[in-house]
C-alpha cells in the first residue's frame, strides 16, 4: 500500500480572481472549493450533457484550451472562465415530412454553406470530434458522414461559440442523426415481436407467472438457462 | 513516485499480475453464485443490509416503515416554504398537465400528452436546470426489450422479477415488459441511432441479471440519444419549458394535488402554478450519498419528488434499498464514483481482485456483484489500494480488444475510452479500477399500472416511482421505465385532465405535516426539499467512505 501523498495547493484564476485549491480536482470541484455554488455551469458533473463548457489559457502560453470543467483537471496558473450558455437558434421541423430530395440541412440552416472551412470549431470541441468535416459533410448533402462524425456531440456550444461563419454546429448534426435515422434499414425482429404482441402471444404465459406463488416463481428463475454463459461453453 | 501511462508504480505492479492471467481466463469464466450464495454475501457486505443506515419512518403513510437514513432525514424535516409567506391568490400559470423534471420521463409524458390531445401550451414542463440535464442524459449501457426470437417478453419478465427479489409489483413488470418493443419502435421512427447489424436487427449484449441479450444500445451514449432526440422532437412541438426552476411544493385542495409552488433558482422569486393534473418525474436520489458513497447522478438528484410527494400524503415503498453500481470509477482522483457502464463486462471485461485472480462471476445481479466487490476488498483484503485510500477492482478491458476485434473499445465505449484518456490512461491497452458507487433509487412513490399515485391529481414516472424494479432495477430497464411510465403517466394525466376542473390551491398539507412531526416528537433544523447537494469547501474534495466502520462492520 502506498503512503497517503500530501496535498499539494495550487493557484487558479477563476475569472480574474485568484483562488488557492487542492492539486487533483477538477475545475468544477476547485471552482467549488473556491466557494462556487453551481446554478448554471453544471449538470451531469460526469461529460454527458454539455453544461459546464470552460475556457482557459495557461500562465506564460497565448493558446486558448477548451475543456469541459467536470472532466478536466485544475491546473496551477490557469486563468478560466465557464461559458455556459451558447445563444442559438435551433430550426423548427418535422422529420417525418422530410424529403428524401434536396439537402434538407440547407433548407433549415443555410448558413452552414458560409463554412470557410477555418477548422477552428475543430479546435474548440472538447469531445475531440471532427467538427469541420462533419459541417462539410452536411453542405455536401452526406447525411450518414454527418450523424455518425457529430455522434458524440454533447452539445456544449463551444465550437459555435468560436465559428466565424456563425453556425450552431451542433443543431445541424442534431438534425443530420435524426434525418439519417429514416435512412436506416428497418428491424425484423423488431416488426415480427411486436405483431406478437398485438396479438397477445405471450398473455397467456404471463397471466400464468402472475398467478405463481412465490415459491414456485423462485424455482423458475433459477431454472432460467443464460445466454452469456452458453457462449462461453 | 513514477507514472506510466496514467499509472504510478505501486500499481503497475499488480498490473503486471492481470496481464499474467490474461491468456488463461480468456476462455473461463467464473461461476454465477447459488441462491444461498448470493444470500450469504448480500448479507455481510451490501450497504443496504446493514441495519445503522436505515431507520423506521416516524410519521406520514410509511411511518413504521424502514426507510434509508439519508431519505428519512429529509422526510422528517420541515417543509422550506411557510404558508403564510405564499399568495395564492395570484396564479402565475394556469395548464391542464403539469410536469415536474426535464428529464427522460418528463420529456416522454410531455409528448405523450400531447399526443393524446392535450393543447401544447395547456402543458408546461418545469425543471431544476436545463431541460435534458438528468441521470436519463447520462445512461451508457443501454435499453431493454426483448425482440429477438429466442427471447420473449416473459423471459424479462422473469429477469425483472427475480433480480427485484420478487418484490416488484407484478402488473407493473407485466406492463414495463409488454411495452418494451414498442418503445424501441417509437424511439427509431423518431431518429434514435440504436446499434444495428447489417441486416437492420439491433447488436444486443446481456447486461447484470439477464437471461438473453436484451440491451439496445447506441455506442455508450444511449441515454444521451435517446434523450437528445426526444428533446429535438417536443421542441420542433414547441412544448413549454421552465429551465432552472423548481418545484418547491405541491398545491392541493384538501384530496386532490392541484398545482405547484415554484421556485426560480436564478433570480430566488416564487410563483404559483394550477394544473389540473400533475407529473412527479423528478428523478432519484443519488446526490444524497446515501452511506456517504460517491454517486453516478447529476447534479440535481436529491430526492425532491419524494419530499413533495411524502408532504401531499403519497404512500411510497422500497425506500429500505438503494442500487450501488458495482463499477464506479476508483482511480483516477477526478473520476473517482463516476459510472464505468456495465456494458464493459458484457462485452467481456472480467472483475479481478490485487493479484489479477477472477473472483466472481462478472454478470450477477447489480446488487450482488457489488457486495462481491465490497468482500473482495474490505472482506477479503485483495483490492488495490490507491494513495488516497480508495480499495478497488481491476476491471479488465483490455480483453474486449481480444475477444471482439481491435477497435472494439473505441467504437462501442467511445463515452468510456474518452474519459480515461483525459487523464493519461488508454483503458484498451490497461485495465481500469473500479468500486461500487451509488446509482439507482429503486424504490419510490407508489403507483398503480396506469402511473397514478395514491393521491388523486398526481402522477410519476421514471426513477422517482417505486414498484417497477422491487428492491434492485436490473440494467436497461429505467431507461425503459421512464419511457414505459413516462407514457402512462402522459396519457393518464391528460385523460384526467379532460374530466376535471381546476381545483382550489392550498397548503394546508404544510400545516397538517408540521403538526406530525411536532406530534411524533420531532425536532430538527432540516429542511427539506434541499434541490442541489452542498459541495463549497471542503465538501468538494471526494468522500473518503471508511467502509471499515461505516459499511461493513
Ligand atoms: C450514469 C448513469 C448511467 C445509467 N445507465 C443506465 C443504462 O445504461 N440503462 C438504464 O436503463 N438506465 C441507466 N441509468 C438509469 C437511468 O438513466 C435513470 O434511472 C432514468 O433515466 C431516470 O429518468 P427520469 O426521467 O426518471 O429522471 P431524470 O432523467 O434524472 O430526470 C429528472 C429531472 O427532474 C429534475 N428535477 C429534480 N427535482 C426537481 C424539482 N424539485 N423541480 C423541478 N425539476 C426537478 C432533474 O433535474 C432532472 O432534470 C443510468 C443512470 C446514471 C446516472
Ligand atoms: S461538436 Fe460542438 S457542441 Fe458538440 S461537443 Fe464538440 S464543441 Fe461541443
Ligand atoms: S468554425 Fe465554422 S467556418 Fe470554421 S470550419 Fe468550423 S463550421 Fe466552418
Ligand atoms: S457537467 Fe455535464 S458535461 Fe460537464
Amino acid at each position: 500500500m502506498p503512503d497517503k501523498v500530501k496535498t499539494k495547493m495550487i493557484r487558479v484564476h477563476i475569472m480574474g480572481k485568484e483562488h488557492l485549491v487542492p492539486e487533483g480536482l477538477t475545475i468544477m470541484k476547485a471552482m467549488e472549493y473556491a466557494g462556487y455554488r453551481f446554478i448554471r455551469g453544471a449538470g451531469c458533473r460526469a461529460g454527458f450533457c454539455g453544461a459546464c463548457g470552460t475556457v482557459y489559457r495557461l500562465k506564460g502560453d497565448y493558446k486558448l484550451y477548451f475543456e469541459l470543467a467536470c472532466q478536466s483537471a485544475a491546473i496551477d496558473g490557469m486563468s478560466l472562465t465557464q461559458l455556459p450558455f451558447v445563444p442559438a437558434n435551433k430550426a423548427t421541423y418535422t422529420v417525418r415530412l422530410i424529403k428524401e430530395t434536396g439537402n434538407p440541412i440547407l433548407k433549415f440552416y443555410p448558413e452552414v454553406a458560409r463554412c470557410v472551412s477555418c477548422n477552428t470549431c475543430t479546435k474548440a470541441c472538447p469531445q475531440q470530434l471532427e467538427v469541420m468535416d462533419y459541417i462539410q459533410a452536411a453542405l455536401k448533402n452526406d447525411i450518414e458522414k454527418a450523424a455518425k462524425l457529430s455522434f458524440d456531440c454533447i452539445q456544449c456550444g463551444l465550437c459555435a461559440i468560436r465559428c466565424p461563419a456563425e453556425i450552431a454546429q451542433y443543431h445541424v448534426g442534431q438534425l443530420a442523426r435524426r434525418v439519417y435515422g429514416k435512412f436506416v434499414k428497418k428491424s425484423n425482429q423488431l416488426n415480427k415481436r411486436l405483431n406478437e404482441t398485438n396479438k397477445g402471444k405471450f398473455n397467456s404465459e404471463l397471466d400464468e407467472l402472475m398467478k405463481m406463488d412465490k415459491a414456485a416463481i423462485k424455482q423458475k428463475y433459477t431454472e432460467r438457462d443464460l445466454e452469456s454463459l452458453a457462449k462461453k461453453k | 513516485m513514477e507514472i506510466i501511462n496514467g499509472y504510478p508504480d505501486y500499481m503497475r505492479e499488480s498490473i503486471n499480475e492481470v496481464v499474467k492471467t490474461r491468456q488463461a481466463r480468456l476462455k473461463k469464466t467464473f461461476t454465477p453464485m447459488t441462491m444461498d450464495e448470493r444470500k450469504q454475501v448480500l448479507d455481510k457486505f451490501h450497504p443496504d443490509y446493514k441495519a445503522e443506515g436505515k431507520r423506521s419512518l416516524a410519521i406520514g403513510p410509511n411511518k413504521g416503515k424502514v426507510t434509508l437514513s439519508e431519505v428519512a432525514d429529509l422526510l422528517e424535516a420541515h417543509p422550506i416554504i411557510s404558508p403564510k409567506d405564499i399568495n395564492l391568490s395570484q396564479i402565475d400559470y394556469d395548464v391542464d398537465v403539469l410536469i415536474i423534471g426535464g428529464g427522460g420521463a418528463g420529456t416522454v409524458a410531455a409528448l405523450w400528452a400531447s399526443n393524446n390531445g392535450t393543447p401544447v401550451d395547456k402543458i408546461l414542463i418545469v425543471t431544476k436546470l436545463r431541460h435534458g440535464d438528468s441521470n436519463s442524459m447520462m445512461a451508457q449501457g443501454g435499453i431493454q426489450a426483448a425482440d429477438r426470437p429466442q427471447d420473449s417478453p416473459v423471459k424479462h419478465y422473469l429477469d425483472t422479477y427475480g433480480g427485484g427479489h420478487f418484490s416488484n409489483k407484478p402488473e407493473l413488470v407485466r406492463r414495463l415488459v409488454t411495452e418494451a418493443p414498442s418503445i424501441i419502435r417509437w424511439h427509431v421512427t423518431r431518429g434514435v441511432l440504436y446499434d444495428r447489424d447489417e441486416n437492420g436487427d439491433f447488436m444486443e449484449l446481456s447486461g447484470g441479471g439477464t437471461s438473453r441479450d436484451r440491451l439496445h444500445a447506441a455506442k455508450d451514449y444511449t441515454g444521451m440519444e435517446i434523450l437528445r432526440c426526444l428533446r429535438d422532437v417536443s421542441r420542433n412541438r414547441k412544448i413549454p419549458v421552465l429551465e432552472f426552476t423548481s418545484v418547491v411544493e405541491l398545491l392541493t385542495d384538501g384530496d386532490r394535488v392541484t398545482g405547484a409552488v415554484l421556485y426560480n433558482m436564478e433570480n430566488e422569486q416564487y410563483s404559483i402554478i394550477r394544473a389540473r393534473a400533475t407529473i412527479l418525474a423528478t428523478g432519484g436520489f443519488g446526490r444524497l450519498h446515501v452511506q456517504n458513497f460517491a454517486t453516478t447522478n447529476h447534479y440535481g438528484a436529491t430526492a425532491d419528488g419524494l419530499v413533495l410527494a411524502y408532504h401531499v400524503g403519497a404512500t411510497l415503498r422500497d425506500m429500505d434499498t438503494a442500487q450501488y453500481h458495482p463499477t464506479g470509477a476508483a482511480y483516477p482522483e477526478q473520476l473517482v464514483g463516476l459510472l464505468i457502464t456495465e456494458k464493459v463486462r458484457g462485452m467481456g471485461a472480467q472483475p479481478l481482485n490485487i493479484d489479477g485472480k477472477t473472483f466472481v462471476f462478472p454478470l450477477e445481479p447489480r446488487d450482488v456483484e457489488a457486495a462481491a466487490f465490497i468482500r473482495e476488498c474490505y472482506g477479503r483484503k485483495k483490492g488495490m489500494v490507491t494513495s488516497t485510500g480508495m480499495s478497488g477492482i481491476w476491471l479488465d478491458s483490455p480483453m474486449i480488444e481480444i475477444l471482439r476485434g481491435e477497435g472494439a473499445i473505441e467504437k462501442n465505449l467511445g463515452a468510456m475510452h474518452r474519459m480515461f484518456q483525459r487523464f493519461g490512461i488508454d483503458m484498451r491497452k490497461d485495465p481500469v479500477l473500479v468500486f461500487p458507487t451509488l446509482h439507482y433509487q429503486n424504490g419510490g412513490v407508489e403507483i398503480d399500472v396506469e402511473a397514478l399515485t395514491s393521491v388523486e391529481g398526481l402522477f410519476a414516472g421514471g426513477e422517482v416511482e417505486g414498484g417497477v424494479h422491487g428492491k434492485n432495477r436490473l440494467m436497461g430497464n429505467s431507461l425503459l421505465d421512464y419511457n414505459v411510465f413516462g407514457r402512462a403517466a402522459g396519457i393518464s394525466a391528460s385523460e384526467y385532465a379532460k374530466k376535471t376542473k381546476p381545483g382550489k390551491l392550498s397548503l394546508k398539507h404544510l400545516e397538517k405535516y408540521e403538526k406530525s412531526l411536532k406530534d411524533a416528537g420531532i425536532k430538527t433544523k432540516r429542511r427539506a426539499p434541499i434541490l442541489l447537494p452542498e459541495y463549497r469547501g471542503k465538501e468538494a474534495l471526494s468522500r473518503s467512505i471508511d467502509i471499515d466502520k461505516v459499511v461493513y462492520a
